[in-house]
Parts: C-alpha cells; structure tokens; sequence
C-alpha cells in the first residue's frame, strides 16, 4: 500500500507549533514518551512500547561451528523487519533505506560496542561454539524506531537464557533447562539508543520524535551510550549540519536519558525474576492488558433467544425422517463392501462419483456421530461392472478424500437440551467420496 | 444459508445484530400478488430506507455488518415502521468509498485536467479542475500538491476508480472546496465520526464553548480544525481524539478542567 501523504497545512502547523515549543501530544522538548517493557513466557522474548510504537524482540541460540578466523569466539546475529501491520507504507519483501539504515545502527550499536562477551560463548575452541540470534518486529509505527528496537534488543539479550554447557575432555554435554538451569548470557553494559530530530537547519531540538514529527524533521541524530556515560555510537543523518556545543549538549542529554531507562529496565527484569521464582503469572498474557473501547460500550448486550426453540421446532417438524440405513455391508467383490444404499444425487452431474470401499472407513464416520450416506449416478450397475475389471488404482493426488457437507434433513439425535446450534449441526451429513485415476478411460 | 424465520426488524431496534440475521419487515398494506409494484413501494410514505450495513433480501432485510440496529421513524414519526430508515451502527478504522459521502482528501498528483486526491481508500480519487464553483477552463482552480479538498462522491463503486466533485448538483459549492492554509488534519475512527455529525452533537458544543474554531469532518475519518492560537488547536485535536474512549463524565470533567485554566 502506499503511505498516506502528508498535506501541506499538517507540515505548516506543526512547524509552527514547533517554533513555539509545542508538541501534539503535549510533551516537553526534552521528554520522553512512556517506556513499558512485558516480557514473554519464554526466556528472551519481549515487546516494548515507546508510546505506540511497538518492538517484538526474541532470542534464540544455536551450536554451530565457529568463523574460520574467530575460532574462539560465538556468533552474533541481529536482524530487524518492518512488518505490513507496522504502516500502510510498509510492504514485505521490500528493501528499503529505512530498513537498512535501521539494521546497521543496531549492528553497530550492538555488535562493535562489544556487550556481550563473545569468549564465553565458545564451547569447543574451532569446532563448537553458541550463536545468538536476535530477530526484532515492528509491530506499530508511531516514531522513532530505533530507540524502541535498541531497548527491546538489549533487554531481550539480558533476559536470555541459554542452555548449560560442560565438557569434560572430549566429550561436551548440553543440559536440557530441566536437567540444569539455563545461564544468562555474559553481559558487560547495556548500550541504548538516543534520537534526536532537528528542525529548521538545527535550530530546534526534539527528543524522541513521534511518527508526524519525523516526517517534517529535517534531519536525526542517534547517540548509542550506555549508562557509564560510555559512547557506543553515534549516526547523523538527513544531511543536517550540526555545531559542536549541539553534539555536546545532545551527548549530554542522552546520559540523563540513558540513566533513567537503564534504571526501568533494571527493575522490569527484576520483577519478571521474582514473578518466575515465586511461582506467580508471567508472560505476554499478564503483561499485556485487555484494551476495551468505552465510547460505544454497552455492559451487556441482550441476544433475542426467545423465539429460538419455536423455530427450532418448526425446522424439526418440517424435516423429513431419513430413509431406512442398513448397517451390514454388502460385499461385492472381494475388498469392496458396501453399506446402504445411495440417494440420487441432487448436485447434477459431477465427475463420477465412486462408491466407498473400505467399511472401516464406514465404522469410523459413524462413531463420529455424523450419519453418512452415499452417492451413485444414475448407473449404478455399469460402474459396479467396471470396478470388477479394473484394477483399483489409489491416486496420488493430495486430495485423496473430498468431504462434501451437505444440508440434510434428519432428525436430531435426543439430546438433553435444545440448542439450535447443535441443532443446525446435526442436520448436515457428510459425503465422504474419494477420486481415483481414471483407468478406465 | 437460509435460516429459518427471522425477527422482525421492530423488535430489534437498539440491540447487537450479527451478519446473516435477517430482520422482517412488516407486512406491505396492500397485499395483492396479481398487482404490479411500481418499483419499490409504490407510495412514498411507505418507502424504506435500508442504510448501511443492510441489505435487501426476499423476506426483509439481511444484515452484512456487526453492530447496533438503528432505526428513524418516517415524517412525523405516526406511521411506525412503515416508512423511515433502518441501519447498523458499526465500529471501523478503515474507510471504503461511497456515493454521495464527503470527504477530506489530500492532493497527490495533478494529472493534465484531474487532481488525484488521497482520501484513505484502497484507490485514489480524481478530481476535475471544472468541477469547482465558478471554474472554467480559463478560470482553474488554485490547487497544489498537498493541499486539502473537501467534496463528495459521484462515483464510488468497487469495480471503478472513485471519482469526487466540489459542487452539489446545482452547480453550487455549498461548502465544499478547498480548505484554507492554516489548521491541523488528523484521523480518527469512522464511529466517532458519525457521532460527531448527528444533530446537536454535545461534544461539539461543549467544546464551542471553550473557544471558537473551525471544523471541517470527513466521513473517511479525516477532521480538519483551526482555531485563534496553535495552543487552542492542539487542545481541540487532543480532545476530540480522546472522546473516543472517553464516557460523558470525564469529558465534561476535562473541558471543566480546561475551561478553569
């Protein structure tokens, strides 16, 4: 889909409200929207929302051999998708600047910053070592991407677990999490990224630009520290020019930012620790509340079953009473059987219609509480003969059994309470016909 | 599939109706099978009007969409339910073009005599330069790339391109046009709305009482304000984005907050 553009008046209001230091949703021109960190069942999975932007992180791990000229040291593997759902301007499969400059910001930012130990992810020097794998979603647009996917990242790779290691000589055991508990990973500093967005050729600031914000920005600058005031990297884009005291005083922001969201995320892992060992709930499905719209709510919503049974009388008394089902199979080669006998077939002519073989197959269509019938042409007697003769041929076609629901009146089976939707259930049969190769053409 | 009787469409006024229900209709007065209708209901005072999220069907009416049955007595409200209107009040985001709406739509394009106008469809709108007030293929409008248009639907179907004009069909512009420089665009819901365009809306008028400002409602979600100051404005796009999920009380309370300031 095309993203939706943006109008001129939308770019002139809110640069203007801009130059009087106004954001839309109220907002500081330092401050940050609100970080949630709710972490998963499993270890290592966790979504964060910046506001209404949201980033699915997950970390995976795996033994595989080690890079020829790194023998001793493990794999790190980062990857970020836009997904479709994310904004309309998103499309799968698609390369786009965006998605580049996003991946080698959190390679940089994660990888050259050297946070996670490497040494210790070895197991057998040059032939066994662990890689890691981070994969991080977009779920929701709404600005300022790569704060929330730096966040997510590093809080996913924290609160990791992977699967204990010996090696005793030769031989290396991997314990499965219940025979030992799995290890975090070897993480030296939590390097966080810090956006800002400049206005009119740099002369206004904006810390964390929602979505409407980044489109009329001129140009952002990302600063990647950590919370030892330690710069891991730092990326200028959009072609701005930017002053020393800016760079300065940008750097200088992102430590009091930094500090505040290393200190969240310190206490979400924490919880999510103390959940997990005292037993109680974690996981998306306790993290993540139910949102309810209440504008057009109502508190309960009557469904009219009043008229229900009378109508479900009515379509039982109309029914007809099915026609007589024998249950003995009739045998009429050898490894052909069949039971009943069939209806003529209202659906018009359709390829030929074979006959059921097996009466297993009957047996357990019928303990499936569903009554089958069959099918047959109008010659019967002709397709009998021609089966004697040809050999039987199971096709391979994939379709092996088409099951063909049909409306069918029959009476419904005794049960406790009326229920018109058992009801309306009962009163399908299910054909069940299987194609074979047409030998005998 | 046909399911057995349905309800008649009285006695579901006002409750939740699922896709497939079928409403009955009450019986037509003059019964008489060997008479031929002139079209549909043949008098006008008992002519039916099947509003969104409803369609025709040999017995009555079929629901297609999930939401509140609503319905709006005929004239003076004496004949019951043979006349008047029934719809389905329904909750979306996403907006599907329809005849006769009017809509916001943003310029993309200018294609030799047509504007191709974004207006939140799965397809972009054209629209004529000739199809303004007072133009003429002298006189064209002044319409840039990024501009704001307000106009309605001439033709808007799924097997062709939408197409929208800015005059009714007298040839005036009865406010529809372009939109002026200032103001502010946002997006909110389709449900909100249609609340906001029924008559007397008091959310509208607790908030003229705040301030004055324009307001311009696109039915694809689109709300174009402006007020004196950029502080004004971002106080009325942040309420009327809140009233979504907002109760009565706690906008009365919000405005009482706002208004104290």
């Amino acid at each position: 889909m095309k993203a939706t553009p943006l109008s001129n008046c939308e770019r002139r209001f809110l640069l203007r409200a801009i130059e009087e230091r106004k954001r839309l949703d109220g907002r500081q021109c330092y401050d940050y929207r609100n970080v949630r960190i709710s972490f998963g069942a499993d270890y290592g999975c966790c979504i964060v929302e910046l506001g209404k932007t949201r980033v699915l992180a997950q970390v995976s791990c795996e033994l595989v051999p080690p890079k020829p000229n790194r023998p001793t040291e493990g794999i790190l593997f980062f990857n970020l998708e836009l997904s479709p759902m994310a904004a309309p301007g998103f499309e799968p499969g698609r390369q786009t600047d965006l998605l580049v400059r996003l991946n080698r910001l959190i390679e940089r930012c994660l990888r050259n910053s050297k946070c996670i130990d490497t040494e210790s992810l070895c197991v057998v020097a040059g032939e066994k070592v662990w890689q890691i794998r981070l994969d991080l979603h977009l779920l929701n647009h709404d600005g300022n991407i790569i704060d929330a996917a730096s966040i997510a990242g590093i809080v996913a790779l924290c609160h990791f677990r992977r699967p204990d290691v010996s090696v005793q000589g030769e031989e290396v055991t991997v314990y499965t999490p219940e025979e030992r508990d799995p290890v975090p990973l070897s993480i030296h500093h939590m390097p966080i990224c810090v956006s800002f967005a400049f206005f009119q050729q740099g002369t206004y600031l904006l810390v964390d630009p929602s979505e409407r914000e980044e489109r009329v920005m001129d140009g952002v600058l990302v600063i990647a520290m950590n919370k030892h005031r330690e710069i891991c990297t730092m990326q200028s884009s959009g072609g701005i020019m930017l002053v020393k005291d800016q760079v300065l005083r940008c750097s200088k922001i992102t430590a009091v930012k930094v500090a505040e969201i290393t200190e969240l995320i310190q206490k979400a892992l924490e919880n999510d620790q103390k959940a997990r060992k005292e037993g109680g709930k974690f996981g998306f499905a306790e993290s993540i509340p139910n949102q309810k719209i209440t504008a057009f709510k109502m508190e309960s919503a009557a469904v009219d079953t009043n008229n229900v049974e009378e109508q479900a009388e009515e379509i039982i008394t109309k029914a007809d009473p099915p026609s007589e089902v024998s249950t003995t199979p009739i045998l009429h080669t050898p490894g052909t059987a069949q039971i009943g006998e069939g209806i003529e077939n209202s659906w018009g002519d359709l390829e030929e219609s074979d006959r059921e073989e097996a009466a297993e197959e009957e047996g357990e269509s019928e303990a499936t509480a569903f009554e089958c019938q069959k099918m047959e042409t109008e010659d019967t007697s002709t397709m009998l003969e021609t089966k004697k003769d040809e050999p039987i041929v199971v096709s391979d076609s994939e379709e092996e059994e088409v099951v063909i629901l049909e409306p069918q009146e029959l009476p419904m089976k005794t049960r406790a309470q009326t229920n018109p939707k058992q009801e309306n259930a009962s009163k399908k049969a299910f054909n069940k016909r299987r194609k074979k190769k047409r030998a005998a053409y | 599939m046909a399911a057995g009787s349905g309800a008649p469409a009285e006695s579901c006024v006002g409750q939740v109706v699922l896709p497939g229900d079928v409403l009955l209709l009450p019986a037509h007065p003059e019964d008489d099978g060997e008479r031929l209708r002139l079209g549909a209901g043949a008098a006008p005072r008992g002519r039916l009007l099947c509003g969104p999220g409803l369609r025709r069907c040999p017995t009555g009416l079929l629901v297609t969409k999930c939401g509140l049955l609503r319905h709006r007595p005929a004239g003076g409200g004496a004949a019951g339910a043979a006349g008047g209107a029934y719809w389905v009040d329904s909750q979306q985001k996403r907006y599907v073009p329809v005849k006769g709406d009017h809509v916001i739509g943003i310029v993309t394009a200018k294609a030799g005599d047509v504007f191709k106008l974004d207006v939140g469809g799965s397809e972009q709108a054209s629209l004529s330069y000739l199809a303004f007030e007072g133009a003429t293929k002298r006189n064209r409008p002044n319409v840039q790339v990024g501009d704001l248009i307000y106009g309605q639907f001439l033709v808007a179907n799924k097997d062709m391109e939408p197409e929208m004009v800015c005059i009714d069909s007298s040839g005036r512009s009865s406010g529809m046009g372009l939109i002026g420089q200032d103001g502010f665009l946002f997006k909110v819901s389709l449900g909100l709305i249609r609340k906001l365009l029924a008559p007397k809306c008091e959310i509208i008028q607790e908030l003229s009482q705040l301030y004055p400002f324009e307001l311009v409602l696109g039915m694809n979600g689109r709300i174009w304000v402006k007020a004196k100051t950029v502080q004004q404005t971002l106080i009325i796009v942040n309420i009327l984005e809140a009233c979504e999920y907002m109760t009565a009380e706690q906008r009365k309370q919000a405005l009482a907050k706002l208004s104290g300031n």
